[in-house]
């Protein structure tokens, strides 16, 4: 019973009705919705979501993809780390292919360095625990949803050959930077439900208080993205005060996660953040926390973020894709000098990239 | 990336479980989550369980989602067209 009321989230029957409805939508004005989250594109992409959206309305990826706005410098703290052969570097899949300023963890691999794809962090320390002469570095790469998770792995007492290269950011501190910065408004977002799953509604609060925009935490079945897009169409054609409406209620609460905020909270403390192709944003990543230095890889291999000018590779233009400032088929290299199969900017690499995730379903012609 | 599996708990051992969907069985942990019992939905991230699902309120969330089209201009609704159970197009389990 309860098996089928998840999987409703994805039934083609109520995903035709809610599609139907979208159709038979007729905009009073064009609309600009973002989404900021790179399991919303794959999502959107895979049912094709688009291809029923009213005239006028545009949904956009915003910058949801923790892999592809990592920047060059970190991802070449992990290969400094692959050059040492007492080391073992641990890394989620995503990560396994971007390229910095030189190369990828994947060609170092084929050099014959010792890189490791990992499901969880804690696959990474039990590696560690079967290697005890060697050191083993985690990427730690994510948004508040792996943050947690990794926090925890942080407390359950690693051996002390583990340590991590952090490269955390925070979608908050994203979210005000796309407000802020003016030119390509945004009548609304579709706020990312597994960030809001750790944070909770509450983490949203400076939306409604500041900015008074649009909002909707939404799930990631094509149900739930088309029921987010109708509500909020309906918000932005309505008048202020507008509230963030939860449509991701079976796991997202007004507080969040309390034990997973504590956990972030006691290991990793904010900081101003590099996001590739973006710059620097206030606030908006997490360092480890002075009494957890022994676990920063930076300070115990000497590992030093150079290469920062690599965050966008000659004829990229990942930055304004991330931005949402274009659509990846606006890029001259789209499906031709950036595929799936030779990535050359990181939105194509990582399975939620948006690049990669429009080349992946994109319409057979 | 932030890829979320909703899992059934089979199996409480302590800060781990084992939790099944798709008749795929894993190991998780339960750091990030308290009461969780067995029979319980958990959404799992990266191995970890990130929160409980609340049936409850997806029930609700069905209702409204239902009351978007029954709202909307698509006429009758046939309920038998959106029973999980009935309609065609569910994939053979």
């Amino acid at each position: 019973m309860t098996d089928d009321l998840f999987d409703s989230f994805h039934d083609p029957a109520i995903g035709r009705r809610l599609a139907e409805e979208l159709r038979r939508i007729r905009l009073k004005q064009s609309l600009r919705l973002m989404h900021v989250c790179g399991t919303h594109e794959h999502a959107i992409a895979k049912a094709g979501i688009r291809s029923f959206l009213p005239d006028g309305l545009r949904l956009i990826a915003g910058p949801g993809c923790p892999v592809c706005v990592c920047p060059a410098g970190d991802i070449e703290m992990a290969i400094q780390a692959t050059e040492r052969d007492d080391v073992i570097v641990a890394t989620f899949g995503d990560m396994f292919r971007v390229p910095s300023s030189r190369t990828s963890l994947e060609e170092m691999k084929a050099s014959g360095a010792d890189v490791r794809i990992v499901y969880s962090p804690m696959d990474a320390v039990r590696i560690a625990e079967e290697n005890t002469d060697r050191e083993v570095v985690f990427m730690a790469v994510g948004f508040e949803t792996t943050a947690a998770p990794i926090a925890a792995t942080l407390l359950s007492g690693p051996p002390r050959n583990f340590s991590i290269v952090a490269s955390i950011r925070l979608i908050p501190p994203a979210l005000k930077f796309l407000l802020d910065r003016g030119g390509g408004s945004v009548d609304g977002f579709v706020l990312p439900g597994h960030v809001s799953v750790i944070i909770g509604k509450a983490g949203y609060q400076f939306l409604e208080s500041q900015y008074g925009v649009p909002c909707v935490i939404a799930g990631f079945e094509s149900v739930d993205v088309m029921q987010a897009v109708i509500e909020l169409i309906h918000e932005a054609e309505g008048d202020p005060p507008y509230r963030v409406a939860n449509l991701y209620r079976r796991v997202v609460s007004e507080t969040g996660n309390k034990l997973a905020q504590e956990a972030i909270d006691k290991v990793f403390t904010v900081s101003d953040s590099q996001w590739r192709g973006i710059g620097s944003i206030p606030s908006s990543g997490l360092v480890l926390r002075p009494e957890y230095y022994h676990l920063d890889a930076a300070m115990k291999l000497g590992l030093k973020a150079r290469g920062h000018d690599a965050d966008l590779l000659p004829g990229c233009i990942c930055n304004q894709v991330i931005l949402g400032d274009s659509e990846p088929e606006e890029c001259p290299l789209f499906g031709t000098g950036c595929t799936p199969y030779r990535p050359h900017g990181p939105c194509m690499v990582s399975s939620e990239g948006t690049c990669r995730a429009r080349y992946l379903y994109r319409p057979v012609t | 990336m932030c890829l979320g599996i909703p899992m059934k708990v089979i199996k409480r051992d302590g800060d781990t479980a084992v939790a099944e969907a798709g008749g795929i069985r894993k190991d998780v942990r339960l750091d990030l989550v308290s009461d969780v019992d067995i029979g319980d939905y958990i959404l799992i991230h990266t191995g970890f369980a990130i929160e409980k699902l609340d049936p409850k309120e997806a029930l609700e969330t069905l209702e409204l989602i239902k009351d978007v089209y029954r709202a909307g201009m698509t006429g009758v609704v046939d309920e038998t067209d959106i029973d999980p159970k009935q309609h065609p197009d569910k994939d053979p389990k």
